[in-house]
């Protein structure tokens, strides 16, 4: 008999957090978001309730500006795992042409994935809603609790969240009011991957290395999926062998020089890299503080 | 360059399957910390996250000052504490080491912030208490070692910073040491190590330095890396809160729940709480097959042998039976600005189980510097103190100090749903009336059939030999 692994450690916590939810709330919901922590959190949910299935539907906030490849993954994902998914989009925003060129990444971001998700939420009357953030991406993140309140229009108080202690989660809310959790709070990236690596959990082929097409511009390398994505003066169009670290929008995600085409040379680049993942993601950067403020209006 | 540092990988001594093999041993320790900016926190967590190459390189450049990396914007995160120079919050750190991974609970050291101070304890196997050799010993040192004892914490790094402050000078650590020394004595704290260090020069952190020769114990993180983590729970009696009923079919119903403490394997019996009714486990069921053996703190999902009425928030265990009582005594920490009030109705959340509750008392209230108790007929925001508890189902508990799982709970305010505060059981409340009458009437109504009457004869002799009949019709 021994101690239980980091793996294991963070698995039997993740698994215990989910199942609290599920018996708790009247409604939950799973956001999925098809990148390498969604497909974690939705094996941790399987587990959690096995031999039943997951007793609460998977919800897409889908921009429409995701990579193709992801939207293929999604589907034969679903419908693999046989768990209900649900798909929403702001269709008024983008009939109006929400793009990020057009509006810039804040306000895009505010229309097409917070305003959204709130949408997708009350029409769902949804009282959880389960995120895999992970508290070592940004600092704001830091600092949010497993089980986060949010008021009736969904905002985020970070100065008065509640006490959390043990594992003893306050999930009490009004009808109206909802709570994030996160059961991935304690898991680090390196987690994520060496637990992928060794449950052999699929993910989008994007996170491997490959040849592909994209725009240069300074360290940024963009794929040019969408209409709108043209090259600017000083881009060059170059064939790139790249590999995608974090998974958003293809017109502001850029991808990493790399030549990682399995999951242990993606985890040697891991061990190697000294950049942070969110660095490649556009919309952190806005400005100082830029997570925390569209967190508390509600973003993930 | 230490040996602590993450090793870089090269084209020929980089074996990654080597690396996943070490990796998927290696074990998991949580600690806090507590303290304010002045006391240099920001800077020793900032010197371990680089050093250990938890901080990564974009965040460091966000956090260059005047051409030097400013440790403490590290750390806090939110606008408000950067604006104000301020930690408000408990913030989450994750960092690790060849030979360990660390989630450090990172939480703000002042009075005002006794609740963050409770809520990073809560969960740590390490508490890292941080002085200033500069000021010395402070009333803020002392609540913060109080707070972790009283949380359970068993190891503690007295960490005596700003050594270059002082010198580097023996006497001044001895002196701190001496001082400190009765206190932890007299609060019972477990295991502590008392350790000089410059968080800002970086001595006796990573890497030794060369300014203390005369300290021969190991640096801050050789000590992390090594130290005995919390005594596991494994060999304590088994407990499991059932989370949920997993009933996908008539074939199957399991329990669901993370086992708080001790092991089962197939074949063990167990008892139902509150039932009591006993059965045997036939399977421990994980989505990775059957097994043979569990133990704290996995979350598996149990089939028992006999059909028995279980739900959320019933216990199942086995070995010594928990305590049972609707009346109990606790060390409260109060979180809510509204003040703990014997007439306001609460929840307690105790395991998977919620029951209305009131507080039926407050016993004393405990000034954290000085250790003395005061008569007190509530708490406020960031008080401690011993409370009696009402609830109004019982509930099947260890004490605290043996059970961190079982021995804890949150009190929930009805009105708001904040948590108001969180609680440490002591002991079922002594002689209490209502529990006496709890465990006679559940023993009469198990003794005497439904709708029957019970005459006890005049003489005594014969009373006891009638009761004894009952009894033993019910201990059977």
């Amino acid at each position: 008999m021994s101690r239980l692994s980091h793996l294991q450690a963070l698995e039997a916590e993740s698994i215990h957090i989910i199942r609290e939810v599920a018996s708790e709330f009247q409604r939950p919901v799973m956001l999925y978001s098809i990148g390498k922590d969604s497909s974690v959190m939705v094996r941790l949910a399987q587990k959690a309730f096995y031999p039943g299935p997951i007793p609460f539907p998977l919800l897409h906030v889908d921009t429409t500006y995701k990579f193709k490849e992801m939207i293929e993954f999604r589907d034969k994902f679903a419908a693999e795992l046989g768990v209900k998914l649900i798909v929403h989009s702001n269709t008024s925003a983008l009939e109006a042409g929400a793009n990020p060129f057009r509006l810039g990444t804040e306000r895009c971001c505010g229309l097409l994935k917070t305003q959204s998700l709130l949408d997708a939420l009350r029409a769902g009357s949804y009282d959880a809603a389960f995120g895999g953030a992970r508290r070592d991406e940004e600092k704001s993140r830091a600092k949010e609790r497993i089980f986060s309140f949010r008021d009736s229009l969904g905002q985020w108080d970070p100065k008065n969240q509640r006490p959390e202690l043990w594992n003893l989660f306050n999930g009490r809310v009004e009808p109206g009011e909802s709570i994030r959790v996160f059961p991935l709070s304690n898991w680090t990236e390196m987690d994520v991957w060496q637990y992928i690596h060794v449950e052999n959990i699929p993910i989008v082929p994007l996170y491997f290395a490959k040849d592909r097409q994209v725009l240069v511009r300074g360290n940024s390398l963009i794929m040019p999926e969408q209409d709108f994505v043209k090259p600017q003066l000083g881009d060059r169009l170059e064939t790139v062998r790249c590999r995608m670290r974090s998974l958003g929008c293809s017109p502001c995600t850029g991808a990493i020089r790399s030549d990682a085409d399995t999951l242990p040379k993606i985890i040697a680049e891991l061990v190697a890299v000294r950049n942070s993942e969110r660095e490649n993601r556009v919309i952190d950067h806005d400005r100082e503080g830029s997570m925390e403020l569209k967190k508390r209006e509600g973003y993930f | 360059m230490s040996a602590a540092f993450v090793e870089q990988p090269s084209q020929q001594s980089f074996d990654i399957e080597q690396f996943l093999a070490a990796e998927e041993s290696k074990g998991l320790l949580r600690l806090t910390t507590a303290g304010s900016v002045d006391d240099g926190k920001s800077t020793l967590i900032g010197r371990l996250l680089h050093d250990a190459k938890g901080a990564y390189e974009d965040q460091l450049k966000s956090a260059i000052r005047g051409g030097e990396i400013d440790f403490s914007l590290l750390t806090d995160g939110l606008r408000a504490e950067r604006e104000q120079g301020i930690t408000i919050d408990v913030a989450y750190r994750y960092f690790a080491t060849p030979k360990r991974k660390f989630i450090l609970a990172d939480t703000p050291g002042h009075e005002q912030y006794t609740r963050n101070m409770a809520t990073g304890a809560s969960t740590a196997e390490l508490a890292i208490i941080l002085l200033d050799a500069h000021r010395g010993l402070t009333t803020q040192s002392r609540r913060h070692a109080f707070i972790a004892t009283l949380l359970g914490i068993p190891n503690f790094v007295i960490a005596v910073n700003k050594m270059d402050l002082a010198g580097y000078d023996q006497e001044v650590f001895n002196r701190i040491r001496a001082e400190f020394e009765p206190f932890l004595e007299r609060i019972d704290t477990k295991n502590y190590y008392f350790l000089p260090l410059s968080a800002l020069k970086g001595d006796n952190v990573v890497d030794r330095g060369s300014h203390m020769p005369w300290f021969e114990g190991p640096c801050l993180l050789e000590y992390l890396e090594t130290v005995e983590p919390a005594a596991s729970m494994i060999q304590a009696p088994f407990r499991m809160a059932v989370q949920r009923v997993v009933r996908p079919d008539q074939n199957f119903r399991g329990y669901a729940g993370l086992i708080g403490s001790g092991t089962i394997r197939p074949g063990d019996e167990v008892q139902a709480l509150p039932s009591g009714r006993r059965s045997k486990v036939r399977r421990i069921v994980t989505f990775d097959g059957d097994l043979e053996m569990a133990h704290a703190p996995m979350s598996v999902t149990l089939t028992l042998a006999d059909e028995i009425d279980i739900s959320r928030g019933d216990m199942i265990s086995s070995g010594t039976p928990p305590l049972s009582a609707r009346i109990f005594d606790a060390t409260m920490v109060w979180f809510d600005a509204h003040p703990l009030d014997p007439a306001h109705d609460y929840l307690v959340k105790h395991t998977s189980h919620t029951v209305p509750a009131r507080v039926d008392g407050v016993r004393h209230l405990v000034n954290v510097a000085t250790l003395e108790t005061e008569p007190a007929s509530s708490l406020a925001m960031n008080e401690i103190g011993v409370v009696r508890i009402a609830t109004a189902k019982p509930l099947f508990f260890d004490p605290y100090r043996e059970n961190r799982v079982t021995g804890s709970f949150i009190l929930i305010d009805r009105k708001t749903n904040h948590t108001a505060g969180a609680g440490m059981i002591l002991a079922e409340a002594e002689g209490s009336l209502e529990d006496a009458a709890d465990r006679l009437v559940r023993l009469v109504r198990a003794a005497v059939p439904e709708g029957a009457r019970l005459n006890l004869p005049a003489d005594d002799a014969q009373a006891m030999e009638v009761v004894r009949r009952l009894l033993k019709g019910v201990l059977k």
